[in-house]
């Protein structure tokens, strides 16, 4: 039995030692330094760091970053690489025309969402080069979690500007970093339709873009996007494939049937028009905890009949699918 | 009257520099320091008490010290040292002893810290890039280590709700790099080749050494209660923390990678599953809440990285020179012997 339990002396007894007593050197080294001086030089990790956890302390460490990934994942110069491969294809291939861009806020979150198309769409990567190019701010594309499973995809897809579709990422990004972000309410049920129900929006999910942008305060921006169906159009779908993958859906696309295995990556040239519609401002508080459920609905099938009925406009007025 | 302080886990690198850093302070009157091993750093005025894993004796100690703080850092987050059976003896059982110790009638115990890990959040696909305090893991806990803290922190909230008038702080540390502690991230980082997953580059967040200690102990002086994330600002991608200490990555076959950590753990690289976790899906932690009560960090993730480089290379020249061996006679001596002179001006 240990014999310094029970003998507990009374307390002041013994006077604690300050940091100014000289130490005996061999016992405590390079720390003494540390506490004559706190903060010049190389901070060592002795006892003397509690002793200003506040204030008036030394400059924050930091370190020059070796890549200019930020805390979502993207980096800006993995960005301009793209870019510039990009272009081409966005001015040649899909040959990308722009209605009401100026609605399109310069400065300021705003939460834009469109329809979502095509087997490997192509609207997402259109939009961000689009607005990037022309505003030189950077978008943020909110995609579902199954990208972050996959190797290389998850990589690509982050470094780009894609982000985890997550209620409190969207909020940060909204909300305290008055960003730009790109979100494709319809998810996965939008580029996995088959050609037959081809501009036809699915169901909005829950409505929860409408319910990020009431409590981050920021206008929701529909965009409507014509053309991306046809670049990669579903003849048929696997579902046991795409079980056995772990895929929301396995397609077989137009593009594999006519160019073979190369088919499975390559989009046809059909034109893409975006036409930007009036920011729908929601005047409720931001930072609420909680929201009416109807309104948030409500709002939510007012934008999606919004982006539907611009559709159909822009159908009508299309002569061609490679021309526009 | 000061402060009377029960420290677990003495013979950890964080029992060993938290009682360091309290003998500094005038205001604590005793420090008490339990441990099933030998103090590993030198201490003055610490009275060390070898106990058992799961503190069978702690409400004596209690008792008879009337001990009014407890820091309990005696919490197993490495699961490669240790096995499933004996973490969960240390961590589970030993937390649930202390709380029967602490919650007992005669104590006098009225600020209780635990130190807890960021690893109760997991790692996942699912996950936010950011955690806050009151956020949900969104997926189920699978690894021994994160379901026996998640075990520890329920103690710890059944303590702090039936005691309303202690304050209970739990703090989660995100991963800890510096120039001393060892973990497996550290040793992974010392591997010729560092391991990483194919295919991932997640990023990742670091807390120096020095500010786990000084997080302890502001929260004791401040007497905070509640949760607190601690971590340093910013996230880095793991290649480039590899990188920032000149080393190579050696990538792991995404598919199958809980199997190749598994062997080569064997092999003798510890890869513990949740660090795979990490290397794949990584983890940001919210710190603004321990900032906004008045914290400042003296590190962000990527300074605490340079520091943990610099150090390595330190080390690799020098060698550790830091080893310490206790001596229980010598330091019963200086103690409690009559002939030595304690008041000295």
């Amino acid at each position: 039995m240990p014999p310094m339990a029970a003998e507990g002396s009374p307390g002041g007894r013994r006077r604690p030692r300050l940091v100014s007593v000289p130490v005996d050197p061999d016992r405590v080294g390079s720390d003494v330094q540390g506490a004559d001086a706190p903060g010049t030089g190389s901070p060592t990790t002795g006892p003397d760091a509690a002793q200003d956890s506040r204030g008036q302390g030394p400059a924050v460490i930091d370190c020059d970053r070796l890549s200019d990934v930020d805390e979502w994942g993207r980096s800006q110069h993995m960005r301009d690489i793209l870019a510039r491969l990009y272009d081409p294809i966005y001015e040649r291939w899909f040959r990308v025309e722009w209605e009401g861009f100026d609605k399109i806020p310069r400065e300021g979150g705003a939460l834009m969402v469109a329809n979502h198309a095509g087997a490997i769409p192509a609207d997402a990567p259109s939009i961000m080069h689009g607005i990037e190019r022309e505003l030189g701010r950077p978008v943020y594309g909110l995609a579902d979690q199954m990208f972050k499973k996959v190797p290389l995809v998850n990589l690509a897809w982050s470094r780009l500007g894609g982000v985890q579709a997550h209620p409190d990422n969207a909020y940060r990004l909204l909300r305290e970093q008055q960003q730009l972000v790109m979100d494709f309410p319809e998810g996965s049920n939008g580029p996995g339709k088959t050609y037959g129900e081809r501009y036809q929006l699915r169901r909005f999910g829950r409505g929860g873009f409408v319910q990020i942008a009431m409590r981050a305060g920021v206008p929701i921006v529909p965009l409507a996007i014509v053309g991306s169906e046809e670049t990669m159009p579903i003849l048929a779908k696997l579902p046991a494939v795409a079980k056995l993958l772990g895929l929301p859906y396995a397609p077989i696309t137009a593009n594999m049937a006519l160019l073979g295995p190369l088919g499975a990556l390559v989009s046809f040239p059909a034109k893409l028009r975006i036409r930007v519609l009036d920011p729908v401002q929601l005047d409720v508080l931001p930072d609420q905890p909680r929201y009416s459920r109807s309104r948030i609905m409500d709002t939510s099938e007012a934008i999606r009949h919004a982006i539907q009925h611009e559709l159909y406009d822009m159908l009508r007025h299309r002569r061609s699918v490679w021309f526009g | 009257m000061g402060k009377r302080v029960l420290v677990t886990g003495l013979g950890t690198f964080w029992g060993g520099r938290v009682a360091q850093t309290l003998e500094q302070n005038p205001d604590v009157d005793v420090i008490i320091g339990l441990d099933t091993g030998e103090p590993t750093v030198a201490l003055e005025r610490t009275e060390y008490v070898r106990t058992d894993e799961s503190y069978s004796i702690l409400s004596r100690i209690v008792r008879a010290t009337q001990v009014d703080t407890i820091i309990h850092t005696f919490l197993v987050v490495d699961s490669s040292q240790t096995s499933n059976r004996r973490m969960h003896e240390t961590n589970v059982i030993g937390t649930m002893n202390l709380f029967a110790a602490a919650s007992q009638p005669e104590s006098k115990v009225c600020n209780v810290v635990v130190k807890s890990s960021t690893l109760v959040y997991g790692s996942t696909f699912a996950d936010p890039v950011w955690f806050g305090e009151d956020s949900r893991r969104p997926a189920i806990p699978r690894h021994p280590v994160e379901r026996s803290l998640l075990e520890v922190e329920g103690y710890v909230r059944d303590y702090a709700q039936d005691n309303p008038d202690v304050s209970v702080c739990l703090l989660r540390f995100s991963n800890v790099l510096g120039e001393d502690i060892v973990t497996p991230i550290t040793r992974a980082l010392q591997l010729p080749l560092v391991p990483s997953i194919f295919g991932f580059d997640p990023r990742v967040q670091f807390v120096h050494e020095t500010d786990v200690i000084r997080a302890i102990m502001f929260v004791l002086e401040h007497d905070l209660d509640g949760t607190f994330n601690v971590a340093g600002d910013g996230l880095l991608p793991w290649s480039e923390v590899a990188a920032l200490c000149h080393k190579r990555l050696a990538p792991l076959p995404p598919v199958g990678r809980g199997l190749a950590g598994a062997v080569l753990s064997r092999l003798g690289v510890d890869l513990p599953p949740e660090l795979i976790d990490l290397l794949t899906y990584g983890r940001g932690v919210d710190n603004r809440r321990l900032t906004g009560a008045g914290f400042d960090y003296r590190y962000t993730s990527a300074g605490a990285v340079r520091a943990f480089a610099e150090g390595a290379r330190l080390r690799s020249t020098f060698g550790d020179q830091r080893a310490y061996r206790y001596e229980r006679d010598v330091e019963q001596f200086f103690r409690h012997s009559p002939a030595v002179v304690r008041d000295r001006p």
